[in-house]
């Protein structure tokens, strides 16, 4: 019998409950890169979910920089936002992510979270060094359904057992 | 992703999607004996109907007992998530709805339930789908029997009635060298006798009427998803990675990730087809599953005692339960059923057709009905019964001959099992003498 081959282990392949819950319950605002204006676009979706459960979100896209959604006026890229931002959501392939990345460090996030779909370890690895938590791969819409109870109410597997009356 | 891992078998069946009510904090789950929801206001019932939040609109799509199901049965089966339905044939037609359009193959075993068997070459073709039997004993035969307009491989992973065992693990293989999700119903093992997608099974399909409920008394059924398939790859599956023009043209795949599949299962599948599950039957459901390991061990124990009895019965010519030394499908039952066969199986009879009649309805203890996975032992003779829509050599192929009788075994004290069949079988005897 051989020696099974060392496997590189791979961090971002999968997230512990209590890292997403105190990521959920710390940030306060989130600036969404990638921001649609378009109601049917997923990235509105998340961004009405989360104003819906509290947060402020900040949408970021150059396009449409100027108009309003949702109540927020949208800013061009992630440096030209005035007010502190805890996270940044990336909504944009992966190959856009570095220079989103290096802004994300330069405003003093805490947090960059890409998409579901989107995943890019060299800026992952960037942000890290400069003291970034970063989540990839996820969506924090769907996190926060998972772990409230939520997303139960439609028949998904949560990962949840509790004998708790639930609360995120 | 998060799939319970921590947790035993036993823990998930009596606590997966059932925490305590989240308004009352009843602990046994309530049955949500409503049709409709209401909104907060106009938005958040635009929200709902646009499938940006979470929530319930109306008991056609979910319901929050039914919830529980669902998660109940997904967290079982080691699967993203479920979309219950009001029966396992409904679950079917669940299941491929959102793989197959009008034109579409699909591949499945021949040796299946005779209602499926019926429902996949006769009535799907109404639909335009057209369902091609083969023999998967020999799962080359799959490979041969894909073309440009097959979405999808069906088996059952223990076979009803013949007791036969799919090589799940091959046939996955086969499906994914060709870009197909494999669909396995899992009624007749349940996952505490196998899980199907530990094997590479995309899709789990169960009649929850049988051994998840357990006490036949609620009907259902149910689709698990895996979460694992990519629905985008090759414009294969349009329903799922084309824009919905029921939903403004959004897109399922890019809108929901792994969760696409089980979201266009409620908010397309029953939404417009309607098969919904009773809160009833899902609460019935929801106890059944609470004792499913301790009922499937029993199940399993009896039917092992049974089989082995009969296998040294004089009117009995054969019995086919892969719990037997000797059975083809022995060595399948041991790298996919390794606690044990199931509790349904076939035996012949001597003295044919008469004889399997006779003893149908000699019987005392076990109940001639058309059923399975019951508290109580069940008995049918197929070929006069639920494979009879079949022709003679569809009904032989699925196991299912004149000389066949199908048992299920259920919880009652085994010598009084046996001593039912002694005395039924005796008396099919002295019809033939």
């Amino acid at each position: 019998m051989t020696a099974a081959p060392a496997l590189a282990v791979d961090r971002h392949a999968s997230y512990p409950d209590a890292q997403i819950k105190s990521i959920l319950r710390g940030v306060k605002t989130i600036a969404m890169v990638g921001a649609s204006t378009n109601w049917n676009r997923p990235s509105y979706f998340a961004m009405k979910y989360l104003q819906d459960k509290g947060y402020r979100v900040i949408p970021v896209n150059p396009g449409p920089a100027g108009q309003t959604v949702l109540g927020e006026k949208i800013y061009a890229s992630l440096r030209d936002i005035p007010d502190k931002v805890d996270m940044v959501d990336v909504f944009r392939a992966a190959e856009h992510v570095p220079p989103i990345a290096a802004d994300a460090i330069a405003i003093g996030a805490k947090i960059l979270w890409m998409q579901l779909g989107v995943r890019n370890d060299a800026a992952a690895e960037t942000a890290e060094s400069a003291g970034l938590t970063v989540i990839m791969n996820r969506c924090p819409k769907i996190e926060y359904g998972r772990l409230s109870g939520e997303l139960g109410w439609h028949g998904f597997n949560s990962g949840v057992i509790t004998s708790k009356r639930r609360k995120i | 992703m998060t799939r319970n891992s921590r947790y035993g078998f036993e823990t998930l069946s009596i606590h997966a999607g059932a925490g305590p009510d989240p308004a009352t904090g009843a602990r046994s789950t309530p049955i949500y004996q409503t049709t409709a929801f209401v909104f907060d206001d106009a938005d958040h019932a635009a929200s709902l109907f646009n499938l940006q939040t979470f929530g319930y609109i109306y008991g056609r799509l979910t319901n929050p007992t039914t919830a529980v199901l669902e998660e109940r049965i997904a967290s079982l089966e080691g699967g993203r998530g479920a979309t219950c339905t009001a029966s396992g044939h409904s679950a079917q037609m669940l299941a491929f709805f959102p793989l197959l359009q009008p034109g579409d193959e699909f591949i499945s075993s021949r040796r299946l339930y005779g209602g499926s068997i019926t429902q996949f070459t006769r009535t799907f073709k109404k639909f335009g789908w057209s369902g091609v039997l083969v023999d998967t004993d020999e799962p080359e035969n799959v490979r041969r029997a894909i073309t440009p307009k097959t979405k999808a491989i069906f088996c059952e992973s223990l076979a009803n009635p013949g007791g036969v065992i799919s090589d799940i693990e091959v046939l996955a293989k086969i499906a994914h060298e060709n870009g197909l999700p494999l669909i396995v119903d899992n009624t007749m093992a349940t996952p505490y006798l196998c899980r199907p997608i530990e094997w590479g099974a995309d899709l789990v399909v169960h009649s929850t009427t049988k051994f998840l409920s357990g006490h036949g008394n609620a009907m259902g059924g149910a689709v698990v998803d895996s979460g694992t398939f990519d629905w985008g790859q090759g414009d294969k599956f349009p329903s799922l990675s084309k824009p919905e023009p029921a939903y403004h043209g959004l897109t399922f795949t890019e809108t929901f990730g792994d969760l696409a599949y089980t979201i266009y299962g409620h908010a397309v599948g029953l939404r417009d087809l309607g098969p919904t599950m009773a809160p009833m039957n899902a609460y019935l459901t929801i106890m059944g599953c609470e004792t499913l390991a301790l009922r499937m061990q029993r199940h399993i124990e009896n039917a092992q005692a049974v089989a082995e009895y009969l296998s040294r019965h004089p009117q009995v010519a054969w019995v086919s339960y892969a719990g037997l030394k000797g059975n083809p499908y022995h060595a399948l039952a041991k790298k996919y059923l390794p606690k044990g066969a199931g509790s349904v199986f076939t035996i012949g009879i001597k003295g044919g057709y008469d004889a399997g009649v006779k003893v149908v309805e000699s019987v005392d203890l076990f109940s001639h009905l058309a059923n399975i996975g019951d508290t109580r032992s069940l008995i049918i003779h197929p070929a006069s019964t639920t494979h009879r829509q079949l022709s003679v050599e569809q009904a032989t192929a699925a196991g299912a001959g004149p000389d066949v009788l199908r048992l299920s075994i259920g919880l009652e004290s085994i010598d009084d099992i046996l001593r039912d069949l002694d005395q039924a079988l005796g008396q099919a005897a002295r019809l033939a003498a």
